[in-house]
C-alpha cells in the first residue's frame, strides 16, 4: 500500500481517498466525513467503471471506499479489475445488507475490509487502526 | 421565547425523534459534519433525500401498477436505492420497512410488497413532517454549538 507521506510536501501528507458510490447523498456524506473528520484528500465517482477508468488514467489513492451494488460495474467487479491492474490501494467494500455472501464476494475480489452501509467514523477508525502504515 | 429556551426545545424535539425510534445514530454522525463552513449540512442532506425519495416512491408506485406479473427484480432495485438514501439520514423505521419490502420481493409476494409499501409511505410521511418541523424550529433557534471533532 502506497503511503502518501513525503517530507517537505505537506500537501502530500494527507491520505488520499476515493469514494465510489452511485448515490449522490452517500458520496456527499462520505466525502465530508473523510475530509472533515480524518483530514483526507477525498474524491468521488459514481460507479465502478469510473473508478477503473480513473486508475487507467494514472490516478492512485491510498484508500478506496467501494459500494457493492452499482450500475454499469459492481463494486466487487471493480475491485477485481483494479487488483488485476496491480492497484495496491486499501479497498474497503461497503454493502447495503448484512449478507455474508456480499462480504465474501468482496473479500474474494481482493478488498481488505467489508462493512455494511453507512460508513461511519468508527468503521473508518477501525480500518486505519488495523493498518498502522496510515498515520493518525 | 429566548434563544436558550428555543435551543432546549430543539434538543427535546430531536430526542423525541430518537425515543420514537424514527432516527438512529447516523443522524448524529451527520450533525458532527456540520460546522461554520457547512452550517446547514444536515438539512441539505435531508433535502437531497426528499428529492430522491419522491422520485423513487413514484417509480415504485408505477412498478407496482405494472402487474401480471410484478417485476420483483425491478422493485428490489428501486427499494435498494430507497433504503440507501434512508439509511444515509438515519431514518430507522423507514429503513426497517425497506428491508421488509425487499424480503417480500425475494419471496415473490405481491400482496406483501403492496402492504409493506403502504406502511413505508406512512413511516416516510410521518418522519418527513417531524423533520420539517424540527429544522424550522432549529432555524428559529439559531446556530447550535458544533460538535468537537478530533483532528
Amino acid at each position: 500500500m502506497e503511503s502518501k507521506k513525503s517530507e517537505g510536501e505537506s500537501s502530500r501528507s494527507r491520505i488520499s481517498a476515493l469514494v465510489v458510490d452511485d448515490d449522490a447523498i452517500i458520496r456527499k456524506i462520505h466525502k465530508a466525513m473523510l475530509q472533515q473528520v480524518f483530514n483526507m484528500d477525498a474524491k468521488s465517482v459514481k460507479d465502478g467503471k469510473e473508478a477503473v477508468d480513473l486508475h487507467r488514467c494514472g490516478a492512485n489513492f491510498d484508500i478506496i471506499f467501494m459500494d457493492k451494488e452499482m450500475p454499469i460495474m459492481d463494486g466487487h467487479e471493480a475491485t477485481k479489475e483494479l487488483r488485476g491492474m496491480g492497484v495496491k490501494s486499501m479497498i474497503v467494500g461497503i454493502t447495503t445488507r448484512a449478507d455474508e455472501k456480499d462480504r465474501e464476494e468482496f473479500l474474494a475480489a481482493g478488498s481488505n475490509h467489508c462493512f455494511e452501509k453507512p460508513l461511519n467514523r468508527a468503521k473508518v477508525e477501525q480500518v486505519l487502526h488495523d493498518h498502522p502504515n496510515f498515520p493518525f | 421565547m429566548d434563544r436558550n429556551q428555543s435551543r432546549r426545545q430543539v434538543a427535546a424535539m430531536k430526542q423525541s425523534l430518537f425515543d420514537q425510534g424514527l432516527l438512529d445514530e447516523q443522524f448524529i454522525q451527520l450533525e458532527e459534519l456540520q460546522d461554520d463552513a457547512n452550517p446547514n449540512f444536515v438539512e441539505e442532506i435531508v433535502t437531497l433525500h426528499y428529492r430522491d425519495s419522491s422520485r423513487l416512491i413514484t417509480s415504485i408506485e408505477q412498478a407496482l401498477k405494472e402487474r401480471n406479473p410484478l417485476d420483483f427484480n425491478k422493485l428490489d432495485t428501486l427499494m435498494h436505492q430507497f433504503k440507501g438514501s434512508s439509511s444515509s439520514i438515519g431514518a430507522k423505521k423507514v429503513k426497517a420497512e425497506c428491508n421488509l419490502f425487499r424480503e417480500y420481493c425475494r419471496a415473490g409476494s405481491a400482496e406483501g410488497c403492496m402492504r409493506s409499501f403502504q406502511q413505508l409511505k406512512r413511516e416516510y410521511a410521518a418522519l418527513r413532517k417531524k423533520l420539517e418541523a424540527y429544522f424550522q424550529l432549529a432555524r428559529q433557534a439559531g446556530p447550535q454549538e458544533t460538535a468537537c471533532r478530533s483532528k
